[in-house]
């Protein structure tokens, strides 16, 4: 955990940015925050399953969890709430997310140059070793940093 | 089932049209659940669209009964032009029907099919063994 000034901020904005939109019809949450990352998280519902017989979560949600988190670790990349645009994101599935689980979605802005920025990250539902989740993604930066 | 009775599809709404052409659509009205920054749609809505559509095209193509589960394998979208606060399309293309596993592109647009706001490349694997007598094997998790 990190007290920089702009992770205490993201503390406070990230949690008003999921409160409302798609991020509020999913139900993602503010996990955690540092110098270059964010952690979301997605708890279960039975809504939000791909498939009713076996309640495994669809993978739209997990997309849209993992999007958040890749374009938040951004901000606190840039130290800064400069507005992005997704250029394009890939998420492998290794295993199917355990129904009634919550999922834990990690973005890391690993690069930043100036137009461009790049994020890696995992989500998992609750052992770190197990992701059901691994991403990599390209933003572009409106405001160049 | 089709995409559109499985939780999810029902969460998000989504509809199914056939085009001109025969093929399969899913219809996302918009809708505040549907935001990201205000006046835009959210890129994870834009893919939830994307993949579902993927899933449904390539259920039509197999048409199968009993269908055979599919599973993704992963999916990247790319994102082209802001989605804006109005009615969504997307469409799939199989590009590839193997045994196993399906290579497919999907695209989504709003106003015009030639302008597509976002495209997804999927790899979504087959699995005909869910109605069969199958020993769980120790990878299969």
């Amino acid at each position: 955990m990190e007290n920089s000034d702009v992770t205490k901020q993201l503390r406070e904005m990230i949690p008003f940015a999921v409160s409302r939109g798609h991020c509020r019809l999913l139900g993602i949450a503010f996990h955690d925050a540092g110098s270059n990352w964010t952690e979301l998280s997605l708890p279960y519902r039975a809504e939000l399953a791909g498939d009713a017989e076996t309640g495994i979560m669809a993978s739209g949600p997990i997309f849209a969890l993992m999007d958040m988190a890749a374009g938040m670790s951004i901000f606190a990349a840039r130290k800064a709430y400069s507005p992005h645009v997704t250029l394009d994101l890939r998420v492998d599935y290794p295993r199917p997310a355990s129904p009634h689980k919550t999922i834990y979605g990690r973005a890391e802005c690993y690069r930043l140059t100036k137009k461009v920025a790049f994020v890696r990250g995992t989500a998992h539902d609750g052992d770190s070793d197990r992701p059901v989740a691994h991403i990599a993604g390209t933003f572009m930066l409106v405001t160049p940093s | 089932m089709s995409v559109t009775g499985r939780p999810y599809g029902v969460l998000m709404g989504f509809t199914q049209a056939r085009g001109d052409d025969g093929r399969l659509m899913l219809v996302m009205a918009f809708d505040e659940n549907k935001t990201g920054r205000p006046g835009y749609l959210h890129g994870g809505a834009i893919a939830g669209l994307l993949e579902s559509a993927g899933f449904a095209g390539l259920a039509d193509a197999i048409g199968e009964n009993p269908a055979p589960r599919l599973k993704p394998i992963n999916a990247t979208v790319t994102y082209m032009r802001a989605g804006r606060e109005c009615t969504t399309y997307a469409r799939a293309m199989i590009e590839r029907l193997g045994r196993s596993v399906a290579n497919i592109e999907v695209t989504a647009w709003q106003d015009d099919p030639a302008r597509p706001i976002a495209m997804a490349q999927m790899n979504i694997l087959i699995d005909r063994q869910r109605d069969e007598d199958v020993t769980p094997k120790a990878s299969d998790d």
